[in-house]
C-alpha cells in the first residue's frame, strides 16, 4: 500500500467517526452555511461539532502550513481529503472569505507576525472577514477607488465609503482597499489594510437584494483609526495584493459552475416533469435544452478538473481564473433559468411552504449576481482578450 | 491521472506538430490534391509517411507490431491534423478500423498493410443523410458457408480509395460486422466529392457474397464492436475539431492584431475582443472534455461513453463557432478561396456530421442519463 493509500484509509476512518450524520445531508439553502466568527450562529450542535473537529486537525484549510492553523497537507493529500469528504457528502465545515480570499493573499504578502496573528483565527473560524473593495464610484473600474487613508504618525486614519460589502453587518474584520497617495496614478496610490469592524467610526447599512435577502451592505468609515502594523504588503502597492486576491476570489466563484454535484440536471428534472411512453422527458424542447445544458455542464466539469490539475502543477495561464469565472457563472445562470422553466408556476411561489419559501425563485435571482460579483463577465472577457489573446489596446 | 499531457505525450505532440505543419500543410496536401482533382482526395505518399512516423501503429498492440498507446495519443495526432486540415485516412483506418480489428482473427490479415501506410480501410455505417447507427437496415443473409449482403451505405469517407470496408448489417442473429473487400462482385462504389474536397462514397451492395471469415468477432455480436469503433471515431473527430477550431481562432486573432480600420487595429474594438475571448473559453472547455473522454476510454471506464458524446457535441458546436467567427471577423477576405479560413469552415461542417452531430450526441447523452 502506498503512503497515499494509507492516508486515504486513515482519512476515511476519521471522517466516518467525526462527521455527524446531519452534516452529510445536502445543504438546503444558503442559510445552512456555517460562517464562524466572534458571535457564530449554529443551527444545531452538529454544525459546531463538525467545524471544531475539522479545525482541530487543520482541515478547514488542509493545505495551509501547520504553523498557521492549517493541516500541512500536500496537494495530493488535500485532493484525497476533498474526495473522501465528497464521497460521504460531507458539507463544507466552514464558509469563509478568510479562507477563500484573504488567507492566500496573506500567505503570499503578509509579514510573519501578520500570518501568525490572523491565519490561525481564520482556520478555526473565530474571526469572520468581509471584503471592502467596491465603492459607489468604483466598481469595474476598481482602481479609481477614493476611500482616503492618511498617515497620522502612530496610526492610519480612514475616511470614505464602500458598497456591496457582503455580510459587512455580520463580519468581525474587513480587508479593505484604501487610497494612500491621491497624487499618484490610480493603480499606484492604493494600499491594502486590515481592521476591526468594531472600531469606532465604522458603520453599515444593509441593502435588500431582488432575491428578498439582504446579504450585503453599504459600509461607512468616519475617522477610523487603524494600527500601523495592519497594512499588508508595501505602502502604495496594494493593487498587487488586491489583484492576487481577486484571482482566488474568481477561482472560488467559478465553482458555481459545478452545481448539482455532477448529477445530470435533465435526469433530476425528468423525475418531476414526467416521461413519455418511450422514456423521454415529455416536453421535447425543454428536453433538448436540458440535454445541451448537460453537455455544457459535463464539459465545464472536465475543464474545472483540468484547471485545478494544471494549477497544482504550476502550469496554465495566470489569467485562466478569469476565463473560469466567466464560464462557470454563465453556466450557473443557465442552470437556474432551466430550473425555473421546468418548475413553471410552482417555481414562481415566493413564500409558500411547498416552495420552501420560494427557494427556486430566490436562488434563480441570486445567481444573476454571479456574473457581476468578483468582476463582471465583461471585465473577465476583457482580461482574457488582453492577457491571453494579447489583443491590442484591451 | 491529472488532466494534462505527460512529458512523453508532449514529445509526440511536438513531432506530430512539426510533421503536419511541414509535410501535411494545407498548401502541400489539401490544396494540392483538391486543385489537381485527385479522385482519392489525399496523398498515398503522405499516408506511407504516417507509417514511417509510427502514427499508424498508435492504437495497435505491441505484439502486433504497433506502439500499444491509447486514445490520448491518437488525439494528439488528430489535433495537429485538424490544425493543418491534413487529408489522410488516419481517423478512419488507423483509429476506427484498427479499433474494430482489435482482438479479432482478421488482425493478421489487415494490420501489416495498415501499419506500413499501404492499406486504406474505412467504415460503411450510415445509410441516410444523418448518422443513425441504431436503425441500420442493411441485411446479411446466410448463404453457403458465408453471407449475402444487400443494401446501401453513404458518407463512406475515403470510400473510393479503400481496400476494404467495415460494414454493419443485420444477420438473423443480430448486428454483425464484416470486413468487405473492394473488388467483390455486386459491390458498386461511387466516389462523391464533399464540400471540404474529401471524397465520400455511396456504396450499393447487390447480393454481395462474403465468406464467413470476413466476420469481425462473432456473428450477431457486432453491436459491441460497432460501439467501440464509433466511440474511437467520435472522440478522434472531437480532437480533430479541437485542432481545427484552435487554428481558426489563431488565424483570426492574428488578423485582429494586424488589420486596421477607422485608424485603429480592429482588435481594439471591444465587441470583437469579447467575442474572441468567449470563443477561447469555449475552446478550452471543449479541449478539456475531449481529453477527459480519451483518458476515461484508455482507463476502460464505464463513464467513457457518456463523456465521448459530451466531447463530440461540445467540440462540434465550438469549432463551428470558431469558423463562423473566423470568416466574419476576416470580412471580405474571409470569403475568398485564396485565403485559408474558408477551408476550415468546410472541414468543420464535414467533421460535425461525421459520427453524429451535436444534436445526435446531446440526445444520446439524455438517453444514457435516463430522460
Ligand atoms: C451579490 C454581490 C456581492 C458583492 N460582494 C462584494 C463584496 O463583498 N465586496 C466588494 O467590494 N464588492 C462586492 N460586490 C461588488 C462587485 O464587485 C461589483 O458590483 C462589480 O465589480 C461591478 O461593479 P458595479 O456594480 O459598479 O458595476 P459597473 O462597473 O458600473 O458596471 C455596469 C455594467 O457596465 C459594464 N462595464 C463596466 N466597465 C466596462 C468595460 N470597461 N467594458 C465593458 N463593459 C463594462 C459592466 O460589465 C456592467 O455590465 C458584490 C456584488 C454583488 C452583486
Amino acid at each position: 500500500m502506498t503512503d497515499l493509500d494509507a492516508f486515504r484509509q486513515a482519512t476515511r476512518a476519521w471522517l466516518e467517526a467525526n462527521c455527524p450524520p446531519e452534516m452529510r445531508e445536502p445543504m438546503r439553502d444558503e442559510s445552512d452555511a456555517v460562517w464562524g466568527g466572534r458571535n457564530p450562529v449554529f443551527k444545531n450542535d452538529a454544525q459546531k461539532k463538525w467545524m471544531d473537529a475539522m479545525a482541530s486537525r487543520g482541515w478547514t484549510v488542509p493545505d495551509w502550513p501547520g504553523d498557521y492553523g492549517g493541516g500541512g497537507l500536500s496537494p495530493a493529500e488535500t485532493k484525497v481529503v476533498r474526495q473522501e469528504m465528497a464521497a460521504i457528502g460531507a458539507r463544507n465545515p466552514l464558509m469563509s472569505f478568510g479562507i477563500s480570499m484573504l488567507g492566500p493573499a496573506l500567505l503570499k504578502y503578509g509579514t510573519e507576525e501578520q500570518k501568525k496573528l490572523f491565519l490561525p483565527e481564520i482556520a478555526r473560524g473565530e474571526i469572520r472577514w468581509c471584503q471592502g473593495y467596491s465603492e459607489p464610484g468604483a466598481g469595474s473600474d476598481l482602481a479609481s477607488l477614493q476611500t482616503r487613508c492618511e498617515d497620522k504618525g502612530d496610526h492610519w486614519l480612514v475616511n470614505g465609503q464602500k458598497v456591496w460589502t457582503s455580510y459587512a453587518d455580520q463580519a468581525d474584520w474587513i480587508f479593505c482597499l484604501v487610497r494612500t497617495d491621491p497624487q499618484a496614478p490610480k493603480h499606484k496610490g492604493i494600499s491594502f489594510l486590515l481592521f476591526d469592524m468594531a472600531s469606532p467610526g465604522v458603520s453599515t447599512r444593509p441593502i435588500l437584494l431582488i432575491s428578498g435577502n439582504s446579504p450585503f451592505c453599504e459600509t461607512f468609515f468616519d475617522d477610523v483609526q487603524v494600527p500601523k502594523a495592519q497594512l499588508v504588503g508595501e505602502l502604495n502597492k496594494g493593487w498587487d495584493v488586491a489583484k492576487y486576491l481577486l484571482g482566488h476570489e474568481r477561482e472560488m466563484i467559478s465553482g458555481m459552475g459545478l452545481g448539482g454535484n455532477g448529477e445530470s440536471l435533465g435526469a433530476a428534472l425528468a423525475e418531476r416533469l414526467g416521461r413519455d411512453d418511450s422514456g423521454r422527458l415529455a416536453d421535447p424542447l425543454l428536453r433538448a435544452d436540458l440535454a445541451r445544458f448537460d453537455v455544457d455542464s459535463m464539459a465545464f466539469r472536465a475543464m474545472s478538473e483540468r484547471f485545478i490539475d494544471e494549477l497544482k502543477a504550476g502550469q496554465g495561464h495566470p489569467a485562466l481564473p478569469s476565463m473560469m469565472k466567466y464560464a462557470g457563472t454563465e453556466l450557473n445562470k443557465d442552470r437556474h433559468e432551466l430550473v425555473m422553466a421546468a418548475g413553471g408556476s410552482n417555481a414562481l411561489e415566493w413564500e409558500s411552504d411547498s416552495s420552501k419559501g420560494g427557494k427556486a425563485a430566490r436562488e434563480w435571482l441570486r445567481t444573476k449576481a454571479n456574473s457581476i460579483e468578483g468582476g463582471t463577465s465583461e471585465i473577465q472577457l476583457g482580461i482574457v482578450a488582453k492577457h491571453i489573446l494579447q489583443l491590442p489596446g484591451a | 491521472m491529472p488532466l494534462y499531457l505527460t512529458d512523453d505525450q508532449m514529445m509526440l505532440r511536438d513531432s506530430a506538430r512539426d510533421f503536419m505543419a511541414g509535410e501535411g500543410s494545407i498548401k502541400q496536401q489539401l490544396r494540392h490534391y483538391r486543385d489537381s482533382n485527385c479522385s482519392d482526395g489525399f496523398g498515398h505518399a503522405l499516408w506511407k509517411q504516417f507509417g514511417e512516423m509510427g502514427f499508424t501503429g498508435i492504437l495497435v498492440d505491441e505484439a502486433d507490431g504497433g506502439l500499444g498507446l491509447g486514445h490520448v495519443e491518437v488525439g494528439i495526432v488528430l489535433e495537429e491534423i485538424g490544425r493543418n486540415l491534413t487529408p489522410s485516412p488516419f481517423l478512419m483506418t488507423a483509429v476506427a478500423v484498427v479499433e474494430a480489428l482489435r482482438g479479432t482473427a482478421l488482425r493478421e490479415k489487415w494490420l501489416p498493410g495498415i501499419l506500413s501506410g499501404e492499406t486504406v480501410a474505412t467504415l460503411a455505417v450510415d445509410e441516410g443523410p444523418k448518422h443513425r447507427p441504431e436503425t441500420i437496415a442493411m441485411k446479411a443473409d446466410r448463404s453457403g458457408n458465408g453471407f449475402r449482403l444487400s443494401g446501401r451505405k453513404q458518407f463512406v469517407v475515403q470510400g473510393a480509395s479503400a481496400d476494404f470496408f467495415v460494414v454493419a448489417a443485420h444477420s438473423g442473429e443480430g448486428l454483425t460486422l464484416f470486413a468487405v473487400e473492394k473488388d467483390l462482385k455486386g459491390l458498386s462504389v461511387e466516389g462523391v466529392r464533399l464540400a471540404d474536397a474529401s471524397i465520400g462514397a455511396r456504396i450499393e451492395f447487390d447480393n454481395v457474397e462474403v465468406d464467413s471469415d470476413a466476420v469481425l468477432g462473432e456473428v450477431g455480436e457486432g453491436a459491441a464492436i460497432l460501439s467501440r469503433m464509433l466511440g474511437a471515431g467520435r472522440v478522434g473527430a472531437a480532437s480533430e475539431m479541437v485542432g481545427l477550431g484552435s487554428a481558426a481562432m489563431g488565424m483570426t486573432v492574428e488578423y485582429l492584431r494586424q488589420r486596421k480600420q477607422f485608424g485603429k487595429l480592429i482588435g481594439e474594438f471591444q465587441v470583437l475582443q469579447h467575442r474572441s475571448a468567449h470563443l477561447y473559453s469555449e475552446l478550452e472547455i471543449a479541449r478539456a472534455a475531449t481529453l477527459k473522454a480519451q483518458q476515461l476510454l484508455d482507463e476502460g471506464s464505464e463513464e467513457a461513453e457518456a463523456m465521448i458524446s459530451v466531447a463530440k457535441a461540445k467540440t462540434g458546436s465550438v469549432s463551428t463557432l470558431a469558423v463562423q467567427e473566423g470568416v466574419q471577423m476576416h470580412g471580405g477576405i474571409g470569403m475568398t478561396d485564396e485565403y485559408d479560413i474558408g477551408l476550415y469552415m468546410k472541414r468543420d461542417r464535414v467533421l460535425n456530421e461525421l459520427f453524429g452531430d451535436p444534436n445526435y450526441h446531446a440526445d444520446k447523452l439524455a438517453r444514457m442519463k435516463g430522460y
